[in-house]
């Protein structure tokens, strides 16, 4: 079997003032695999994602990400591109005036030149049926072209693994059926938060639940 | 032979007109588009905003500078003019006129009382000096001419061709940056307090002037303060996710400058000439 893409073993985490978190998380993801991460609210699923690439940092217990254990901020800075986060409020993603800037922005920073990035925007946009949204303004967009928008953002940066942070919240029934077919025809591995029952059994095909700072299977 | 000729004819035409098809299609209306657009538009709007920005910057930093009345009014002169060619919507441009003056003539309605110097004239026995009305007399001229620049220079700025064309001109990162998460998240912002305000509307919430009333626009405001430091701190796990350490790259290239542009910087520069002369001359 192949190297696992990330493996979590016995992290612990607390915020700094409260309740632990995470105590003794497991966790494994191979190429391929497309797990639903379940639990209730306020459990800790969005603190497991920004522990994954490095945004948290784990009391204890090791991250391994792409066969490497990671550390310190600058073993992070090489997961990220690699391991794309969908956050949950395309707001704090999108941040430049223009969609083209906001998807050319990750290219960028991967030291891309700008003509090899205009390619890659268009391309992108292509891909999800933003034809024409080059220059519309980020804050003026609907929810669901965020949200759409967003995706882009991180599908430029060619990322193996997608961490996906409740993508469904308050999209509309037909947005909703769009990024269900975008995420069926992607080849990456992903882990997806949501409570839309319906939109996990369509898109994953293995369930973890955290409870009481464990990851069970099933 | 005429065949083939006929037949290489036609070959030519359409090999011309099939790369052509889509453009005689698309340039035509375009181009027509955009010269209907220029015609009707007022010129100042066809000129790079760049130059826009840098004469707008030229111009008040030299109107500060002035202490001549008949300079000032010249530069008063120059800004109305300015407005005419730039056409802007009279309601808005009124009201922003209005709203400065207001907050000017109430700032400056103490200045001659304050200033020493010849007596004018006494109000409930203090005296106004000359020297005081001559000054707010200046800083009104001063504050109109430049405001009236800005708003038929910059006006028909949008926020975001205004934050590339000071990119473009080579503006601090920072400030730039700064200025347009400002434009991106101030409506942001806006729609947590909209929201939040709402929801105290709906539980009964009424400004009255008491310990209530106080207490609670202060946990509104608190809370739209920890709500924004939340969110600039996603923001910025956000840009980090995507690469970020600290640089930005932009993507904006500048259009060439044309005809019109050198004739506006031209312009621009006689009239910040013509300016100091003046002052100078009267001095």
């Amino acid at each position: 079997m192949s190297e696992p893409l990330f493996r979590l073993s016995d992290l612990h985490f607390a915020y700094d003032s409260g309740q632990p978190v995470l105590s003794g998380a497991h966790f494994t993801l191979r190429a391929g695999d497309r797990v639903a991460l379940t639990g209730a609210n306020g459990v800790g699923k969005t603190t497991l994602l920004h522990l994954m690439v490095g945004l948290l940092k784990a009391q204890a217990g090791q991250v391994e990400a792409f066969g490497r254990p990671r550390i310190h901020e600058k073993d992070f800075v090489e997961v990220r591109p690699r391991a794309g986060l969908l956050f949950q409020d395309s707001d704090d993603q999108l941040f430049c005036p223009t969609v083209s800037e906001d998807i050319a922005f990750g290219p960028l920073n991967l030291g891309k030149s700008r003509a090899e990035t205009r390619m890659i925007v268009q391309r992108a946009l292509a891909s999800l049926g933003l034809e024409g949204f080059e220059n519309r303004v980020t804050h003026k967009l609907s929810g669901g072209q965020r949200r759409l928008v967003a995706l882009a953002t991180v599908l430029v940066m060619n990322p193996e693994v997608l961490l996906l942070d409740e993508p469904t919240n308050a999209l509309d029934a037909e947005t909703r059926e769009r990024l269900i077919q975008i995420l069926d025809g992607l080849p990456q591995a992903m882990i997806v938060i949501s409570h839309d029952e319906d939109f996990l059994t369509r898109v994953t095909q293995r369930r973890v639940r955290l409870e009481q700072g464990r990851l069970m299977e099933g | 032979m005429n065949t083939s000729a006929s037949s290489s004819a036609m070959h030519s035409l359409a090999k011309v007109s099939h790369p052509h098809a889509s453009v005689t299609i698309y340039l035509p209306l375009k181009k027509g588009d955009r010269e209907g657009f220029r015609a009707s538009e007022p010129l100042l709007k066809t000129v790079d905003a760049r130059l826009r920005l840098a004469a707008c910057g030229l111009f008040a930093l030299i109107v500060v500078g002035l202490t001549q009345i008949p300079a000032l009014l010249t530069a008063l002169a120059l800004a109305g003019c300015a407005v005419l060619a730039a056409r802007p919507e009279l309601a808005p441009t009124l009201r922003c006129l209005a709203a400065l003056d207001g907050f000017m003539l109430f700032i400056l309605f103490f200045l001659p009382f304050t200033v020493p110097g010849e007596m004018v004239f006494s109000l409930n026995g203090t005296t106004a000096s000359y020297e005081g009305v001559l000054q707010a007399v200046e800083i009104l001229l001063k504050a109109n001419a430049v405001v009236l620049m800005i708003l038929a220079l910059l006006g028909s700025l949008g926020s975001v061709e205004l934050g590339h064309a000071m990119a473009r001109l080579r503006l601090p990162v920072k400030f730039v940056q700064l200025f347009l998460f400002t434009v991106r998240y101030i409506e942001v912002l806006d729609r947590e307090y909209r929201r939040l305000r709402t929801a105290m509307k709906a539980r009964g919430f009424r400004l009255r002037c008491d310990l209530h009333t106080w207490r609670s626009v202060g946990y509104l405001f608190g809370m739209l303060l920890v709500r924004g430091i939340e969110r600039a701190e996603r923001i910025l796990a956000a840009m980090r996710c995507r690469g970020f350490q600290g640089h930005f790259y932009p993507m904006t290239e500048a259009k060439p400058v044309d005809r019109r542009d050198y004739a506006f910087a031209g312009l621009s520069v006689a009239a910040a000439c013509a300016l100091i002369v003046l002052e100078y001359l009267h001095s």
